[in-house]
């Protein structure tokens, strides 16, 4: 077995290798190749990991939550194994095992952070069961591939019952994630925004869970702090919002982030709102495995992402930054970041429907891209192979917008004729070209 | 000239950024300095027919569609007099389904409005899941959008809106997709359908603008170059090409 084991690892880190040199990421195929020369390795390695197993699982936030997690249990001194690139399927996840494995087929890791597409939790879950499960929010995403959001729901639901004993970490704002949670008979914590925030909150938004899962009713919420994120209450069977365990107040977006989780002031130099529920889901994981939280700032102000999430360059006199939208609810909270920035900057946006991207994109239509029509963005620049889909639901929007499909042209036109501040919003599989496009001409200066 | 659009349930049928056809008509009114006025029911409101021009019924969840179907089948009879008083209507996916007989999914049947003699069978093994392209005598201008349902619908004697040259329609067999029935389009096309397809939009407001000011009516035309160049991008990327909805990979 052990044999078997080390051929294993060994020819997924030659096919990973290979991969690289070639220029392709390569994780998903490194971890195909393990599994089919030894189908046990997910379930031995998974079982070297010496403390806690941790899945991150929702529609939005679950690579920078994951990698931050990470960050911050490897700050406190501990090994860490973790799908970093966001490789989130069986074979992803196999890979990640694998790779950091030596090569005398055993894992040193103190804990895992995995973070796991919906849909393959019920692939993974037969080969090891986690403590923990946090459960981000669950919003529309990439439609063409789920088909609705019941579908999603229903395949979670059937990954809980796989693993009764797992934790679920649960954004409590959330009706949806909040109800799989409380039904689903595994024990859970809660975290979540107990108090208006927001005076107002914009009305357009499409939003998730408006009619209670549990009987169908109306569900009323008493505010929203995003989409369908807020403060909600059946009146028919009594489903609401659950006791919040760990809870963000005193939240400022002024100047980074900064909110108080009990008797803690939290700090960070990250844009966007939604990312206080990021770093609120990171605090919950570390108090639940058992960890120190007192320098949690410290921990927090190590970790950089460079995953193409909210990623700065500075390009000659130009600020860039980069940052993934993939659906509605994490492009209007895009929107809200860069329109948090008072200064004048250009956009570009950058449409893909590949079959990562989901090949429908309709849901471009479900943005609030009205919001751009505000002072202070000098132009916009769509691009990508549905560009001319993003110029026409700008057009509708009363914003007009040049088209260029090919990205680094549209960069190095901005960087030479911009204002100097340069936003770039892009769906996935534009991300890592980008990432890569802007990392050279950082480096070329 | 005014016109009144009234979007049905959009709380519960709004998948698939539907919201993108009522925007989409606004604006194509606004344009020409026609009013338009969007009056959204939810599914507790009383519907005057009389009072609209243009309903809009768009897709939702299998579960979301129940909930519709239930509350349809109550003003069936008012739906089924505007229809034959030349309403216009749009009907997406779900909605398109609903308009028929009925619905045969495994777990049981959902009754539609009957309003038009077609009948919908869920399929067996794979959604029929694609970009989209047809060719319809109603427009020069091709059709192109994104179709996603499992239904395949039998349109029996009636006339359909276009004959498909990539994708599968109605149900991947026939060659043809979605219905027109008096001023009644159905279709699974989503995309939106409208942006994309403004010879649609004016098709329907056009129609509903001679219904209610009874006298031949031809709209000012517009530019329309961002919407004629996405949709002729699409059309140019498919020519040629066979849709394959069979060999996805797809969730139960």
């Amino acid at each position: 077995m052990r044999i078997r084991r080390i051929t294993a690892i060994t020819a997924a880190k030659i096919t990973a290798k290979f991969c690289r040199m070639v220029g392709k990421q390569g994780e998903t195929l490194a971890g195909k190749v393990a599994m089919m020369i030894d189908p046990g390795i997910l379930t031995f390695l998974a079982g070297n990991v010496r403390e806690k197993i941790f899945v991150v699982c929702g529609t939005n936030g679950k690579t920078t939550t994951n990698n931050l997690l990470c960050s911050v249990l490897e700050a406190q001194g501990r090994k860490v194994v973790c799908n970093h690139a966001g490789a989130n399927m069986l074979n992803g996840c196999v890979s990640t095992f694998v790779l950091n494995a030596k090569l005398n087929g055993e894992l040193d890791a103190d804990y895992a952070c995995i973070e796991v597409d919906e849909a393959s939790t019920l692939h993974i879950f037969p080969y090891f069961q986690p403590d923990y499960m946090i459960l981000t929010n669950l919003f529309r995403d990439q439609l063409d591939r789920y088909g609705e959001i019941d579908i999603t729901m229903n395949l979670l639901k059937k990954a809980m019952e796989m693993a009764p004993k797992m934790k679920i970490i649960v954004n409590a704002d959330d009706a949806l994630s909040a109800f799989l949670a409380t039904e689903s008979g595994n024990p859970y914590v809660t975290y979540g925004i107990r108090d208006r925030v927001f005076e107002k909150t914009p009305v357009n938004e499409i939003r998730e869970g408006r009619f209670c899962k549990r009987c169908g009713a109306k569900m009323e919420y008493r505010f929203y702090h995003f989409s369908q994120l807020g403060d909600y209450h059946c009146s028919s069977c009594g489903f609401q919002r659950p006791e919040i365990t760990y809870n963000a107040s005193e939240i400022s977006t002024k100047k980074g982030l900064s909110f108080r989780v009990e008797e803690n002031q939290v700090r960070a130099d990250y844009r966007g709102f939604y990312n206080v529920y990021n770093i609120l889901a990171v605090y919950a994981a570390v108090r639940e495995a058992g960890l120190p939280v007192e320098n949690f700032n410290e921990l927090l102000a190590g970790f950089n992402p460079e995953n193409g999430r909210n990623e700065q360059f500075q390009i000659r006199d130009t600020k860039v930054i980069l940052n993934l939208a993939k659906n509605p609810a994490g492009f209007n909270q895009n929107i809200a970041a860069v329109m948090e920035d008072e200064s004048l900057k250009d956009l570009i946006i950058l449409i893909n429907d590949n079959a990562q991207d989901g090949i429908d994109v309709s849901w471009l239509w479900d943005v609030d891209f009205e919001r751009l029509a505000e002072d202070g963005i000098n132009s916009i620049t769509v691009c990508g192979k549905r560009c001319l889909d993003m110029r026409l639901r700008l057009k509708y929007a009363d914003i007009s917008s040049a088209a260029e499909p090919d990205v680094e042209k549209a960069i190095r036109e901005r960087i030479d004729h911009g204002c100097k501040n340069l936003y770039v919003l892009v769906n996935y599989t534009g991300l890592y070209a980008s990432h890569n496009i802007l990392k050279r001409m950082e480096e070329q200066g | 000239m005014n016109l009144t659009i009234g979007h049905l349930y959009p709380d519960l049928l709004n998948l698939y950024g539907d919201r993108g056809n009522i925007q989409c008509l606004k604006k194509r009114c606004e344009w020409r300095d026609i009013q338009a006025e969007v009056v959204s029911f939810e599914i507790t409101d009383e519907i005057d027919f009389s009072k609209l021009d243009i309903v809009l019924l768009g897709g939702g969840s299998d579960r979301e569609q129940m909930l519709v179907c239930r509350r349809l089948l109550e003003i069936r009879e008012d739906f089924r007099a505007y229809v034959e008083d030349n309403g216009v209507v749009i009907a997406v996916c779900g909605g398109y389904q609903l308009l028929g007989n009925y619905y045969q999914t495994a777990e049981g049947r959902i009754e539609g409005l009957g309003i038009i003699d077609l009948d919908t069978e869920q399929g067996e093994n794979y959604r029929l899941i694609d970009n989209i392209i047809l060719e319809s005598d109603l427009f020069s201008m091709p059709v192109v959008g994104f179709e996603n349902h499992a239904g395949r619908t039998n349109l029996k004697n009636n006339k359909p809106f276009g004959r498909v040259i990539y994708g599968s329609g109605n149900d991947g067999k026939s060659g043809y997709e979605g219905v027109v029935y008096k001023n009644v389009i159905g279709t699974y096309l989503h995309g939106p359908l409208l942006p994309k397809n403004p010879q649609v939009a004016d098709y329907l407001i056009e129609k509903a603008l001679e219904r209610k000011y009874r006298e031949k009516i031809t709209l000012k035309e517009l530019p329309d170059l961002e919407e004629r160049e996405a949709n002729e991008a699409m059309c140019q990327r498919l020519k040629g090409k066979v849709s394959r909805p069979q060999d996805q990979m797809q969730l139960g």
